[in-house]
Parts: structure tokens; sequence; C-alpha cells
């Protein structure tokens, strides 16, 4: 027994123990995200095939609509590629959003009942969407193959930009979770926000038809700089991306992540008084 | 033994709103408030800020310190709303305290109830995983462990159905079994017995003690008196939120708190003392009863079973009539009469005489009659043959007391006996 660390429970000072503890609870991540995996799909008929079909369609009149319609031009690239590469990075963070965001809610009953660091439940719906993603990576995959095309070596640079697409999830996503908890109107806003970020983020064309002069301002919209980040890895060749644009939006990314956890951790102690 | 539990002036505030209903803040009712308070400071900018009569502190617990040792078993006892569960979830570091401090040595586990994170549509085998890495164990450790759960649960045949076609008894049973066969150093468990069947929640009390026996410490709410006094070794009884006892005596504390819910003015006292009239009547106005001594001091509970004790019943005639009774029924701890009497009881000539103003009866408690135990005694009043005046169980005022030791001088009888009564009965042989 004597060996055994001491636990001081005392007002104000629970962090002592929190990433010890974060790391102590590393398999609820995995078995949060495995449940809500499980749960999706049980009782459907076609299963995960929902992960191929929902960004495919989603896609088609995105095509539709953008190129075939308005004609907007393409870079270069063919089309659907164009769209796919913007709305795989757009889905996995409308997805983790809104999942992250309603987590702690559905999860009420655990968090009243039972301790664990709070950080696991918004973080695991972000891995759930975030393996969606990877399913539908797959179609992205398919496409090339389709139109014969082949990404140059920026494709090696893609987990960079994955990585700033989770940070930037992950980020709005504790923003939001907490808020949801304590002021349920956020409960409303989530959709609003996912609704309004399809349009004003460049996913069904490019962010270059944005005039010059706008282009700064419009990279205030974090998911431009992911974006755009996504399309220069993957399309390649003669894409271009708005460099001063692109870092605006990975530090308002950064901005959020850390404020995010900042505020997360501050009013995670109330939230089992609260929820 | 060392101590693995120190709790040091531990405080829980809430604050309660009066005024919505949902449990949740509001962003327009934030924003709503922030307005009238803005506007407010407009109109009257140099008043005092005003406590927000919406608001109200509530503490849930307040300075409360206890010590708890390793293997202790300890049962938390106290009315609803006395702290328990608040305090509970203090230990398990559900929620935060407001102030004071605590210090855990060794892994706890908690228990505030059964199948949290059981999810309807996962199967049986499923839920044993998920729900294991909910109460923190490790998958290997889930793994090593699942058939003994599974034989626990008694649900094998079931393993792949989801629980949401489990019966609620096969659902609990699982859910205890994942939770029995966590190896934490402190289980802190919530009420979780109330549920299942008897043959079950034998086996769970069973699982507990065992638990206990490893060297484990655990801690127990209950409501369930008859768990909590076969289970634990200590008890811990809260009361608005302040620590009331906490002792090894876990039968005695058990008592106090059966027997403080019924008088609220009388609260632990021997001794009841009018506070206003609604006992009175004309022929007897009651003001004291009393366990007291000879001389009419009264006596502090526990009093031992030989004590020299008397039942002291003090009032005021205003009209003398000779029907009069005063006297007293005792009641045992299941609420069963044991014997009533009064002042008439014996032949006429030895009656205590009766006067207007002031009067005082007094009965010689019967010593060595009673067993150890808790006892609950009401004044008796009547007109004899006409009517009640004050009858026990309807509308008495009451006393409890306990008779605890002085059972007898015999070495071979140290310790209560089965049974209501307790004389020492003569014996001899020729």
């Amino acid at each position: 027994m004597d060996n055994q660390s001491v636990l001081i429970i005392e007002a104000g000072r629970a962090e002592r123990h929190y990433w010890k503890d974060l790391w102590r609870y590393r398999e609820l991540f995995y078995f949060l995200a495995w449940r809500d995996i499980l749960v999706r799909y049980k009782q459907t008929v076609i299963g995960l095939a929902w992960a191929l079909i929902r960004p495919f369609l989603t896609m088609i009149v995105f095509v539709f609509v953008f190129s075939k319609l308005a004609k907007l031009p393409s870079d270069g690239v063919p089309y659907p590629i164009l769209v796919f590469a913007a709305l795989l990075p757009w889905q996995f963070f409308s997805n983790a959003f809104t999942e992250a965001g309603n987590s702690l809610i559905s999860n009420a009953n655990m968090i009243s009942k039972v301790y664990f660091p709070r950080l696991v439940v918004p973080t695991s719906a972000v891995i759930v969407s975030f393996v969606d993603f990877l399913i539908s990576g797959l179609i992205l995959a398919g496409l090339m193959v389709w139109y014969g095309f082949a990404p140059d070596w920026r494709i090696l640079t893609l987990p960079l930009f994955v990585l700033i697409a989770f940070a930037a999830a992950m980020g709005a996503g504790l923003w939001i979770a907490a808020l949801n908890v304590k002021y349920r109107d956020f409960r409303y806003i989530i959709p609003f926000v996912v609704q309004f970020g399809l349009y004003v983020s460049p996913v069904g064309f490019s962010s270059n038809i944005v005039p010059e002069q706008w282009r700064l301002l419009y990279s205030i919209n974090p998911m431009v700089g992911v974006i755009d980040g996504f399309r220069w890895a993957i399309l390649g060749g003669n894409t271009q991306i708005y460099w001063p644009g692109f870092l605006l939006s990975l530090s308002l990314v950064l901005v959020i992540l850390i404020t995010g956890i900042v505020y997360f951790r501050k009013t995670e102690k109330s939230f089992a008084d609260v929820i | 033994m060392s101590s693995v539990i120190t709790v040091e002036n531990l405080s829980k505030k809430y604050i309660i709103g009066h005024q919505k209903q949902e449990r949740y803040t509001a962003l327009r009712d934030v924003m709503a408030n922030g307005a009238r308070r803005f506007a407010n400071k407009l109109i009257h900018p140099f008043a005092a800020p005003v406590n927000d009569p919406t608001h109200e502190e509530f503490w849930a617990l307040k300075d409360v310190s206890f010590d708890i040792r390793q293997g202790d078993r300890v049962g938390i006892i106290g009315r609803n709303g006395a702290g328990k569960s608040t305090l509970l979830k203090i230990l398990s570091r559900i929620t935060e305290p407001t102030s004071g401090k605590i210090a855990i040595k060794g892994r706890v586990a908690s228990l505030l109830e059964v199948g949290t994170g059981f999810h309807p549509e996962l199967t049986g085998r499923e839920n044993i995983f998920l729900n294991g890495a909910i109460l923190g164990m490790s998958k290997v450790e889930i793994k090593n462990k699942f058939d003994e759960i599974v034989a626990f649960s008694e649900v094998e045949k079931f393993l792949d159905t989801p629980v949401k076609r489990y019966s609620s008894g096969m659902y609990v049973r699982l859910a205890f079994a994942v939770a029995a066969h966590l190896e934490p150093e402190i289980l802190i468990v919530d009420e979780v017995l109330a549920v299942g069947d008897a043959q079950f929640q034998k086996k769970c009390m069973g699982k507990m003690k065992d638990v206990g026996q490893e060297g484990r410490t655990v801690l127990f709410v209950s409501h369930n008196m008859n768990a909590v006094e076969q289970l634990c070794t200590s008890a811990l009884r809260l009361d608005s939120g302040s620590l009331v006892v906490h002792g090894e005596d876990v039968r005695k504390i058990i008592n106090g708190y059966l027997y403080v819910n019924d008088d609220n003015n009388n609260k632990r006292s021997i001794e009841w003392v009018a506070l206003n009239e609604s006992y009175s009547s004309q022929w007897f106005a009651p003001h004291r009863l009393a366990i007291t001594d000879a001389m009419g001091e009264s006596l502090a509970s526990p009093i031992s079973n030989d004590a020299n004790a008397w039942v002291w019943i003090e009032g005021n005639i205003s009209v003398l009539d000779p029907a009069l009774q005063i006297g007293y029924a005792i009641y045992n701890e299941e609420g069963q009469l044991l014997y009533w009497t009064c002042h008439t009881d014996a032949e006429k000539a030895r009656w205590p005489e009766l006067s207007i103003g002031r009067n005082v009866f007094k009965s010689k408690f019967p010593s060595r009659l009673l067993n150890q135990g808790v006892y609950r005694i009401e004044l008796l009043t009547a007109l004899y043959c006409r009517e009640w005046l004050i009858q026990p169980g309807v509308n008495a005022p009451g006393i409890s007391m306990e008779i605890h030791g002085g059972l007898s001088e015999s070495p071979y009888w140290m310790v209560r006996r089965p049974g209501i009564l307790a004389p020492v009965i003569e014996w001899g042989g020729t």
C-alpha cells in the first residue's frame, strides 16, 4: 500500500492527475468509439456502406450544381476529384463537430455516475468521425483510379493536413461540447453552423475563384485553410495555395484548439453538477 | 492499520435556482438576467448589489471530517438529502468539493449505479467490455475475468443477445457481475442492492463481504439497515450535510438513526418537555416525560439494564377527576407494544394521590427485564372507562432510550441474546 501514490481531492486541484489519468483511460477512447460505430450500424441493412453512400451522393450533387450548372473552373483536374478532396475534410469536420458537441449530453448518465477524464468523451466522438473519414477516403482513391489521376509527392504531406483538420474538429468540438452542457441553446447552433459552414467553405468550388483582395478575409474561416491544404496535397500539379491565408487559418485552428482545451478543462469539474 | 481515506472539513455547496424549470441554464436566461441587472444599475447606480433572490445556496455537505482505515467496511447511513450521495460523488471524483480536502490511498472504483454506460443495442458480451472499460478496467483485465463475470451473472445463454431484450433482473445481474470483478483497493457502492431478487442480493452481499475480507476497503450507502448491519464493520451517519457519528458500533449507530426520525423536538433526548399546550386538558396537562434517577434528574442514553431508572411524568391538574389514569406504554424497536402501565395498576391504597396543581408520578423502570436495544416510551393518560386523553401510538408524546450493557453479572452472559426480554431468571439445584 505504501508505495501507492496518494490522491488528493481538493477544490480546484483536480488537475494534478488529469493527464496521467487520461493515459490510464486510453482504452476508453477506443471503447467509446467502438461502441458508437457498433451501435450506429446495428439494425441497418447495408451497415457500413452508409459511410460511403452519403459522401458519394453529396459529391454528385455538388459536381452537378457547381460544375454543370454554375460552370465554375476546375483548375485542370476532374471536377469530382476537386470536390471530393474538399468534401473529405469538410465532412470530417462537420460530423466531428456535431458528434462531439452532443457527446457529453448523450453520455450524461455516465458523466454523473462515473469518474473518468471527461476529455475522453468528445475526443472519441471525433475519433468515430475520423473512422468515417478514412472509409470515405476509399471513394477518393476510387475516383482517382477512375479518372486515371496520379497524385505527386505532395500527397505525402497529407497526414499533416489531416492533423490540422483533426485539430480544428477537436477545438471546435470541445468548445461546443462544454458550452452545450451549460447552455442547451448550442444544441440549435450546431446544425446551423454545419449548414452555414458548407456554403462559406470552398467545398463545391475552388477558393481560387474568390477575388484576390478578399482571400485573407476569407481565410478567417479556419476550414478554408484546411480544405486548401487538402487540395494542395491531393491534387498536386498546378494547384496553388494562398500561404498568408493558410497561415491565418492554421493559427486560428491552434487558437481554437488551445482555448477549447482550456475552457473544457475549466468547466469540466462542474459537468456532473449541471448536466 | 493505516488510514486509506482521510477527509478533512469537506463541504459542498450547490446553487439552486427557484425560477427555472430546466435543470440547465438557458442562454436566454443568462442574457435576460444580465440585461435586468444592467438596467437596474442604470436606474440605481449607487445601490449595493442585491443577492439574486432566484438563487439560493444549499450546503449538501458541511464541514465533514473522518478517517477510514484499510479493510474497513463502512456503512454510510442517513435520510434522503443527508448528503450521502454527494459524499460518494466527491470521493469518486465525479464532482468537486467546494472546500476541504480528501486524501485517498489506492485505486478507487465507485459503483453509484448498476450498469452505467450499458448500451441497450449492444450484446451482453460487448457490454461487459464497454462497462469494464468505463469502470476503469483494462482490456486484458476484462478478458482474464470474462468467464468469471459471465458465471457470476448467470446469463451465459444470452451473451450474444442485445441487452435491450434482457429482463431487468438479467440486466442487473450482468451489470453487478462486471462491477463485482473490479479489483480496486477501495470500493464505493451506492444502494446497488435495492435491485434484483433476494437470492441475487444475497450473492452480492457475499461478494462484497469477500472484498472486505481481502483487506480492501468498502464504502456502502444503503437504506437497508439489515444489509448495513450484516456487511459493515463501522458506520457513519450523516444528517443534513453534517457528520453525526462515525464509529465501530454499527448497531448503535443504526438505532440512533432509526429512532431519531419520529420526534423532531426531542432528538435523541431521553426527556420530553412540553413546548406548547397541544397535549393539555383540564384534567391533566403534561409538562415532562423523562427517564430519570430517583431524584428526577434526567439520565443520558444509553442506560444500563440494571440502572436505577425511573419513568418520570410531571404535569398540571386543573380539575380533579378520580377516574384519571396516568401512565406510559413501551414499544420495542420493531414497534411492538411491550406493555402499558399506569399509576392505578396496584391496589387502591398504593395509588399516588392527585392534587390540583403540579403533580409528579414516578414509576420504577423494571431492571433486567428488557433486552439490550432501543425502546420508545409514550405517555398515556385517560379517564377510566370514559375517554382517552393521550393515547399511545395515536397522539402521544414519547421518548426514545437505549438499554445497553448491565445484562447480568454472569461471566457467560456478556452480549445481547436473541429475544425481546432478557430477564435474569433464578436458577437453583437440589
